[in-house]
Formats: C-alpha cells, structure tokens, sequence
C-alpha cells in the first residue's frame, strides 16, 4: 500500500474534473424539474452525447465541433421526452425509462466504428499566469473551458430562477401548471423548452466524458452517472448551489476511490467501485429522511401530467 | 350609464354538450352586474371566453365600442379585464409579491412592487404581507392575493368567480364594501355566484344562465330569493323534509383529538371535542382550508390518531383503520370525489368494491364476488336515481351531481351507525343537492348519527339539528342550529380574522 | 391543428389495438434504421421476425431458443408489472437477477458435490430470496424513509455487478477451473442443474414457473382483494388509503414479489442455460423486462405474448448479426424504439384526437 502516491493537489483538481459530467446533467436536471417535469432518461442522454459528441470530434477533430453536436444530440433526444409526455400526454417514468434504454442502444450502435480511437485533446484554457500559482493554480486555474462552463452554468441558473421573470414563470409552472394555465401561460411550451436545455446539459455532459474524462469511447461508459445526476437534484434539494455541492462530493468520492484502488488499499477492489453508488443512496436516504424539508423543496407538480381541459 | 363590455350571440360547444348558446348581454361601466345559474349552466364557460382562456366558436364582444376578442389571458389583462378565480390561480411554494408578480403584464422590480402591494392592501382594507409564502395563508387571504393583483393593474371589468365560498360572513360584508368601492370609481364588475342573497345586496342587475343560455335579467333587488332561485333552475323547489323526532344516545365522542398537519400546507387539528348523538346531524361549517379534510381523515380512520380521542358508544377507535372503522360501521365521505371517494377510471362496480366490500360481503377469504359487487352498484345507481348507462361505466364519465349520488348513496346503504360528509353538495346541480340533502336527513331519521363538514351555510341551516364551526384547526362548541343568526354563525366561524372595513370614506 | 380531449372512459378497442399498433410503426421505423445501415430492411425484419420461426436452416436451433429466452423475461416482467401498477416503481430488476443467481448458485457450490434430491428446491428457494431481500433494500428505504425506490433499486444493479465481479473471481471461482474466472458448471452437475425437461423444445424450469406466474399474477389482479388494491393504488393513491389499503404494505409486497421473481428467474438461468456465474452472467433482461411489462400492458396474458416476441427480437437479432452483420446494439435500439412507440400511441385509449381549433395551452 502507498498512500504517498496520493498527491492531494492532483486529487483536487482530479475531482473537478471528474464532477463535471454529473455537474451538467445535474444542473440541467434540476431546471427540468423545476418545470415540474421529470425526466429519468437523463443516462440515455449523457450517453447520446457521450458518443455524438465523440463522433463528431474525431470526424472533424475539433472537440468544440463535438461538444456542439453533444449538446444537440442530447437536445434531439429529450424532445422525444418532451413530445410523448408533453404532447401525447405519456407517463413520464416509463418513458424516462424509454428515453435511457432507447439511447444505450442507439449510442452503441452508432459507437460501433470507434472503439479504441482515441479523441482529439480538448485544451486547456491558457490562464497565463493564474495557472502558475502554486497550489491554487494547479487546483483552481488549469482546466478546460468546460469546467468553467459548468460553474459558470451553475451561476447561471441559480440567477436565472431568482432574479429572473422567466425563471419566476418556470417555477410557478412547475408548481402549480393548472394556475400558469388560468393565467395565460404556455405550459406545454414552458416545458419543452426546459426539456430541451436539460438534454442539451446532459449531452454536453456525455461529451466530457468521452472527450476529456476518460477520454475514448466504450459503450455503456456512463455507468449510471445519469442516474447519479437524478440523485444529486433531490439531495441539492431543487437548489442550484447544492447541485454544485452534491456533484463536488460525488466527484471527490469517484476520484478517491480510484487512488485508493491505484494504492493498492486492503479493500476489495469491488467494494471501492461500489462505493460511489452506495454513497450516493446513502445520502439519498438521509436527504429523504428529513421529510418537512424535502416535501417542501420538491416542485409540487412533479410528474404530474398536464391536460388543459377546456 | 355607458356600455362597457357587449356581448353578442356567443356560443361555444364542447362534445356532446353546448356549454354557451348565444349568449348575450351587457355590462356597464362602474356597474355590478351578476352572472347567476347553477352548476353546469355555463357561467365558467362564459367568463373564460371573456378572459381569453377558451374561444367562442361563434358570437362577438366589444369592450368601450372596440371590437375585443383575446386570443389569451394577456391580452384580456392588456385591455384592462381582470379576474379572481375560484380556484387554480395561486402557487403555494411562492411568496404573494411573486405570485401578483405572475398575474401582471409589466411588474415592477419586485422591491417597488412589495411596495405597491402593501400601499394598495391597505387602500382597500386588505392587509397583506408580500414576503409570506401563499401556501402558510388562510384561504381568505389567499383571495386577498388574487384581488390585490387585479387591482395593482387598475381593470376596468373585474370578473369574481364565486368568491364568497371561502369567506366567513363577516369577510363577505367587508368584500362587499371593497367590490362597491370599487363601483364607485368606475370599475366594473362581473359577479359570478349562485348565492341569491348576496346578488340581492350587492348587484345592480343580474343575468340568469340556464344551461347555456340566457334565459332572463332583472334588478336582483327587485326579487325575493325564491323568485331568483326559480329563474335559475326554471322549477319550483322544495326545502327537503325534515322529521321531528329527538335524537338518542350518544354514538361518536370525540374528545382532545388533536392531528399534526401530514403536508407541507396543511392544517393541524387542535384538540377538538364534540358528540353526536343516534339520529342527530351535526353540522360543521368554516371556511375552506381550517381542517375539513384532516378532520374526515381522522374520524374516517385514513389517518390515525390517539385510541380514545375517538369513541364509538364509548370503545376507543381512534387508532383503527378505514377497514376496521367500516366493520363498526362507521362510514365516511370525502369531499374530492374524483381521485378520493372514487376512482376516475374504475367501473362504479369496481368503485362500489372500494369501500363496500366489508359491510356487503363483497369479498370471501380476500377473493372478490364480482356479481355481488355489481348488483351492489346496480342497488345504489337505483335507489339514488344516478344517472349513467350501468355499473360497467367508469367513474369519471358521470356528472359531478350524479356521481356524487352514487358516493352518497354507497355509504347510506350500508346501514352506518355513523355516517360523516365532506361538502356533501358540492359543485353539484339543484335537484341532486336536493335529494342529497333528503338521503342525509332520512338517514338521520333512521337513528344514524350524521356529520356534515361543509362550506355552505344555507346548506347547514337546512339540515343540521346542532352546529360547529371549524377555524385553523380548532372547533367551536356546538350550538343548537335553530335561532343561530349569521352574525353568530360568524363569530363562530373566526369573525372577520385580520380583515378590516375598507377605508371608503378616505 | 390537432387536439386532444378526454375520453369519458378508457377505449376498450384501443387498448388491445395500440401494443399491435406500436410494433407495427416500430417494423417500419426499424426497417428506416436499417437501411440507414445500409442493409436491406425488408430481408433484416424478415430475418428477425420470421426467420428463426419459420425458416427450415435456422427453426430447429431457434424455436426452443424463444422460450429460453421468453422464460427469464416473462417470469420478471410479471413481477414488475404489480409494482408498475401500483405506481411501485422497481427498475432494478436486473440487480435482483443477478443476487437471486448467486444465492441459488451459491447453495449448490457450497454443498457441491453433495448429490440429493432436496439440493435444487432448496436452491430454487435461496435464489428466490436473494433477488427478495436485495429488493427489500429499496422497499424498506422507501416504507422507512420516504427514499426514491427509482433511484435506489437502480443504483443497486451497479452494486450487485460489482458483487458478480467479486464473487466469479473469488469465492465462487472453480477451484478446478486452472485460475479462469467463473464458477463451476451446474449444468454438469446433475443434483443442481436445470435440465431442458422435454427435448427440443428449450422448456425448462425457469419457463414452467413463468407460466405459474402469469396465471397466479391473473388470479390476483382480476379475483383478489390484493389485486385489486394494487390496481386502485396505482389509479388513486388518495382513495386506495380512503379504501383501507395500506401503503408501506403494499410497496413492501410489490417490490418483494417482483424481486422474488426476478431472483428465480436468475437462479433457473445460472443454473440452466448460463451454467455458471461469471463476470458477464447477466444480459441485461431484468432492464428488457421493463420493456416486456409495458407492451404487454401491464396484464399478464399481454406480457407473456409480449415477452415471447421480445425473445424474438433476441434470437433474430443474433441471427441478424450472424446472417446479416446487422450490429447488436441495433436491436437494443429496436426495443428502446418499440417502448416508446407504445407509449407514444397510448394516447389514443385515453384521448380522443380532433382536428379543429386549439385552444391556448
């Protein structure tokens, strides 16, 4: 065993990156949600884009091409999400379900010409001399776009839904859709475009995993980060800054268990691979164990099927 | 006085039900002018066309001599047309300020608007605070809400969906002093109801809608009740029956029965006492939202509470289930009939199941008896002249009247010892109140001890022998309903809360 | 435009119309697919659909292959659909699969190489609560905390794999078996295995009791109190607790029932077809049974046609690839494709659809 072979510094900075995938589809989750949609085909859309995303780049060998053509795969996807539950009014588990095994298959299908290829490298963003900080720099300051992005896209949500009278008309649709509804607004329509970020979101997710995270394409190489974003939102209780808590944990454990493993820790191997899973039901378990809180925090119409009867 | 809104010839059909058929008529400016019908006459139909939420398939309207057709609520709202809905207009999780904000064109930046909110409130005798979130309001100040955000947009026609259904008596006098406030200054208002008091005190004219059709206007001043009631229905009614006979022992004593709220906007019960006695109603009125559906939750058995906070004939049940509570017949229905006393999408034979299968035998060693549950369902569609094609016909497909003949009339014929009634009429047309009501006081008379937990007062006065209020959880000592003023009924009801007269003098 | 209204009642007609209707649309969405490929999509749905039935070369390898496959899925798919039903939603069946095989398995290893005649009951019993008490996990989560049993009994199925990934490399590693993962083979291993009953058909037990399933799931949901509690919970939560049912018992069965099923559906597969536990034992069926439960309608006669013809796409997917070189992963898209044509076409049991003015939405 060499614990010394965990650099702290690297392990840090290891686990922004490693949160980044699950930070997207999270964040991008949590305003589906918000709508009062829910929508768990979240792993079928990181995945779609995971391997569009992976696609295009090696095709055009422009990663910024890829992460594009992720975001609207994932979009693409959603819409289909959107049309059935929004339009023909379909059971939004079954088909969130639907949404992720349909897009397992059609990832692998389209992935079959490139296993084994490796990406063209997604570059780091030139900070000049912040990333020549030691310590911070390395932790902070050397990292590619799409991690400031995500942060970014964090902020941005948070704000959006406070401040703004768009964000106030997504969450009052989302609470009641009956009552946006009397008061002239397009709920349908409120929804389908909510839907659509979220896929883009997960996507654009996808794609960091299969163009920077890991970085190639294997298929089923989600492995149940979707599923993993779906718990972050109910943990972040619906609030933006926790989705970035919750991703950041979820991260720093994914990260520390591969050092353990690379460390060579007495632990079964296994146990360490599980280990993210069951961290992420454990806190799930705490969160939904707080039940005031919770019930409050959840947008009431979530999943509720909308009809405008008359 | 001028014409402010004109409507002329509307029409809209939905499947195999036209719900307005040319309807004309006109609203003046600064007047107050009710839309009177009964359930199901077409009045939501009608007021939604002139809020934009539905278009007419014929017919047209002209709002101060322009030709006005909203094609949404935005444009209504654009044009100066403003409306407090009776239900479906407030999100809980949202405070007031945001909740006024989502029903205006052009809010102001949300400090400004807390402002104009508080100024407005206080103009108008409506006190409001715009940081609370709607969900912790009473439903009195929940209209308050809806109100306040009609009036910071300055409307020209305000339009009020049976806005009285959640206020106490008191509540009403000081709306009424708002809404003719309101009239003085030029406004007018469009007053849905199908209470024929309150048109008679407040509106200068009213129009009667009789399945989807204007079929009179008069002054309502002009008019006795009685008078405006036969308009409305078009058929002389007759108050039900009542039998004289003194009530026997006490059947159901509750004491101290408290129940801590299960969601997040609910209402906890608060140490409430009472006894009903064999063949005795017991009427418990209140405002919407103060513990009528915990309070049927905890004598149903749906929610469960201390062993001897409720006794039959003096055995704690308190603890006991729905099932268990049914094997002792006592019985119960709920207010919400689709989704809670019944199943929307389920044969009334399968709904008959739902809580008969105990007390008729519906069920042996937990294998179900098809036939006899259907002839069960046959039994109750007969006796209580429910009108639907058969039991094999889902829920969902009759009228709101109808099916909650079929509710009613399920529980009534297995012979409760205690029967317990959550808005009993609501939503639902004269005739099947009506008989309703009778159902209710035959069964009394029969010896069963009735609870009715409603909203309507009339409805109380009518039936119950003693009368209870029910405010933010807590119970009124019973009184004997005979001789009760609306006043006293009132003060019962928790008086006029935090309201004040507006300030009409200024 | 096109509008939707409520009908009063569900479509009887549509209800039965739309699975056919949903396959029907996906043969020729399917066939775009394919021929997006570059294959010919009338000979590659031939192939999949007829082929493995009817085709001289191919019949009497495939035919028993379609109960083999049939087996497993109808036998989870039952057990889903009580839970579905009842608004219980178990999505982590195949981590229940795969514990179920490993507690059957792991009964006759440990008693390996004891010959009696009590061995494969008593395994048929472990498997059956293995998959029982990893379904627990998520129904007491969820009676006990309120947790989502979505997410939970989802995010056990990675669990479990990481358990099957241990297990065939350590515990239960054929000790015989020159240092290769996997364990020992039932199938030669008579008192433990699960022998094809009659030949050439592919019948075996898992297939018997998924026939057992779908008439005791019929007796229930259309003669029992249980059964009918589950089908008004799953309509109106509100007034099924009005009706006395008793929520935490009900996800208590439904997720305990459907574990059950889907551990002996493992436990006759381990120790029948697959023959031993191994890294890649688990094939994805307790994720495919969801596929099975909806097209079937959530009724046990539909999902046992539905589950023989998701068997289909199975055995002419392989023969697709062999014959065809049409990839695998087409026919998994195939299936996802087909659940949300279903689920897309159900409108039409429950709404009307009229061309005429919209109103606003």
């Amino acid at each position: 065993m060499d614990f010394g072979a965990i650099n702290p510094v690297v392990l840090i900075a290891s686990l922004m990156v490693a949160s980044t995938p699950i930070l997207l589809a999270a964040i991008g989750e949590l305003v589906v949600e918000k709508s009062g949609v829910l929508n768990l085909g979240v792993e079928g859309m990181m995945i779609t884009g995971a391997i569009c995303g992976f696609a295009i780049a090696v095709e055009t060998g422009s990663p910024a091409l890829g992460f594009l053509a992720a975001m609207l795969g994932g979009a693409v996807l959603s819409l289909v999400f959107g049309v059935l539950t929004q339009v023909l009014m379909s059971n939004q588990v079954a088909t969130g379900l639907a949404l992720t095994l349909f897009g397992l298959g059609l990832s692998a299908l389209i992935g079959q010409g490139y296993v084994g290829i490796k990406p063209p490298a997604t570059d780091r963003l030139d900070l000049g001399p912040l990333s020549e900080i030691p310590v911070l720099g390395r932790i902070l300051f050397s990292h590619d776009l799409i991690v400031y992005l995500s942060l970014a896209l964090v902020a941005g949500v948070w704000a959006f839904l406070r401040y703004t009278r768009a964000g106030l008309i997504l969450r009052a649709v989302g609470e009641n859709h009956d009552a946006a509804h009397a008061l002239g607004y397009h709920v349908v329509r409120i929804r389908l475009a909510a839907i659509a970020f979220g896929g883009a979101c997960a996507g654009l997710g996808g794609a960091y995993l299969s163009l920077v995270r890991v970085p190639q394409w294997t298929e089923g190489m989600t492995a149940g980060a979707g599923w993993i974003a779906l718990a972050i939102v109910v943990f972040a209780s619906w609030r933006a800054g926790r989705v970035l808590l919750g991703a950041y944990l979820f991260g720093g454990v994914a990260v520390l268990q591969l050092n353990l493993q690379a460390a060579g820790l007495a632990v079964p191997v296994e146990l360490l691979s599980a280990s993210p899973y069951l961290v992420t039901i454990l806190v799930l378990v705490i969160m939904s164990a707080d039940r005031g809180r919770a019930a409050v925090a959840a947008p009431a119409s979530l999943g509720r099927v909308f009809h405008a009867s008359t | 006085m001028t014409s402010l809104l004109t409507v002329e010839g509307l029409t809209k059909a939905y499947p195999g039900v036209v719900a307005n058929d040319r309807v004309s008529f006109d609203i003046a400016e600064g007047e107050v002018h009710a839309l009177l019908g009964e359930n199901g006459a077409g009045k939501s139909t009608l007021v939604k066309m002139i809020y934009g939420l539905v278009q007419p398939d014929a017919g047209r309207m002209t709002l101060r001599g322009a030709p006005y057709a909203p094609p949404e609520p935005s444009a209504a709202r654009a044009a100066g047309v403003a409306m407090v809905f009776q239900h479906f207009s407030l999100f809980d999780a949202l405070d007031v300020a945001e909740n006024i904000a989502l029903g205006m064109e052009t809010p102001p930046p949300m400090r400004r608007l807390a402002a104009r909110i508080r100024e407005v409130s206080e103009t108008y005798g409506l006190p409001l605070n715009p940081d609370r979130l709607v969900g912790d309001l009473s439903a009195g100040e929940r209209q308050r809400v809806e109100i306040i955000r009609c009036l910071l947009q300055d409307p020209r026609l305000l339009i009020m969906d049976e806005p009285t259904s959640v206020l106490t008596p008191q509540e009403v006098d000081i709306l009424f002093a708002t809404l003719r406030k309101l009239a003085a200054e030029g406004t007018a208002i469009l007053y849905i109801s199908h209470k024929l008091e309150e048109i008679r005190t407040l509106c200068d004219r009213a129009t009667i809608l009789r399945l989807g059709k204007v079929v009179d206007s008069c002054n309502p001043r002009e008019k006795t009740a009685a008078e405006l009631a036969e308009m409305m229905v078009g058929a002389k009614l007759t108050a039900p029956a009542r039998g004289g006979g003194t009530p026997g022992d006490v059947v159901l004593e509750v004491s101290g029965l408290s129940l801590p709220s299960s969601t997040p906007f609910g209402t906890s019960l608060r140490d409430i006492s009472f006894t009903v006695r064999a063949g005795e109603i017991l009427g418990i009125g209140g405002v919407a939202g103060n513990g009528q559906d915990e309070l049927l939750a905890a004598l149903s058995g749906e929610a469960q509470v201390a062993p001897d906070a409720v006794n039959l004939k003096g055995q704690p049940i308190g603890a006991l289930g729905p099932s268990p509570r049914r094997r002792i017949a006592v019985l119960a229905a709920p207010e919400e009939r689709l989704g809670h006393a019944a199943a929307p999408d389920m044969s009334l034979t399968e709904n008959a199941l739902l809580t008969a299968a105990i007390r008729e035998g519906l069920a042996a060693r937990g294998f179900l008896k098809w036939p006899a549950a259907r002839a069960f369902a046959e039994k109750v569609i007969e006796a209580f002249d429910v009108r639907t094609p058969g039991p094999g016909n889902a829920a969902r497909s009759l009228s709101g009247g109808n099916l909650q003949k079929f509710v009613i009339g399920r529980e009534v014929l297995q012979r409760p010892e205690v029967l317990v009634v959550n808005q009993p009429t609501w939503g639902v047309d004269a005739s099947a109140a009506a008989s309703i009501r009778q159902a209710l006081l035959d069964l009394a008379q029969s010896g069963t001890a009735v609870i009715v937990i409603s909203q309507d007062l009339d409805e109380l006065m009518e039936i119950s022998d003693r009368f209870a209020a029910l405010n933010e959880g807590r119970l009124s000592p019973p009184r004997p309903a005979q001789g009760l003023t609306l006043e006293e009924i009132g003060l019962m009801m928790g008086g006029a809360h935090d309201m004040e007269v507006a300030h009409v003098a200024e | 435009m096109i509008r939707l209204e409520k009908r009063p009642q569900p479509s009887r007609a549509w209800t039965v119309a739309t699975p056919i209707l949903a396959v029907a649309l996906t043969m020729v969405a399917g066939g775009l697919m394919f021929a997006a490929l570059g294959k010919d999509p009338v000979e590659a749905i031939r192939t999949i659909f007829w082929d493995p039935l009817f085709n001289e070369q191919f019949a009497s390898y495939s035919r028993p292959q379609l109960l083999v496959k049939a087996g497993p899925l109808v036998l989870i798919a039952i057990g889903l659909s009580l839970g579905f039903r009842a608004g219980i939603w178990n999505i982590g069946a195949e981590g229940q699969y795969i514990m179920g095989a490993l507690a059957g398995a792991g009964v006759a290893l440990a008693l390996y190489p004891l010959e009696a005649w009590f061995l494969f009951p008593l395994m048929v019993i472990a498997g059956a609560l293995g998959g029982w008490a990893w379904a627990m996990i998520p129904a007491l989560l969820k009676t006990r905390f309120r947790t989502n049993e979505i997410l939970v009994s989802l995010l056990l199925v990675y669990v479990a794999e990481q358990i099957l990934a241990s297990m065939s490399l350590g515990l239960m590693r054929n000790p015989e078996g020159g240092g290769f993962p996997g364990s020992r083979n039932l199938q030669q291993y008579p008192a433990a295995a699960n022998p094809e009953l009659i030949a050439g058909t592919g019948m075996h037990w898992g297939v018997v009791a998924g026939f057992i399933a779908v008439i005791t799931a019929y007796i229930l949901l259309n003669r029992h109190m249980l059964g009918f509690q589950i089908r008004l919970t799953g309509q109106s939560p509100r007034a099924a607790r009005f009706a006395g049912v008793n929520p935490n018992a009900l996800v208590l069965f439904c997720l305990g029932t459907s574990g059950a099923l889907a551990g002996l559906a493992g436990l006759f597969e381990v120790a029948g077809p697959a023959g031993q536990i191994s890294i890649d034992f688990n094939q994805g069926y307790g994720f495919t049974a969801i596929i099975v439960a909806f097209l079937g309608r959530l009724h046990p006669v539909g999902i046992l046609l539905a589950g023989l013809l998701m068997a289909l796409t199975y055995i002419g997917g392989e023969l697709a690839q062999f014959m065809l070189g049409i990839p695998a992963a087409a026919i998994q898209a195939f299936q996802g494709m087909l659940l949300f044509f279903l689920l897309g076409v159900d409108v039409l049991s429950n709404y009307n659809i009229r061309l005429g003015r919209r109103e606003v939405a």
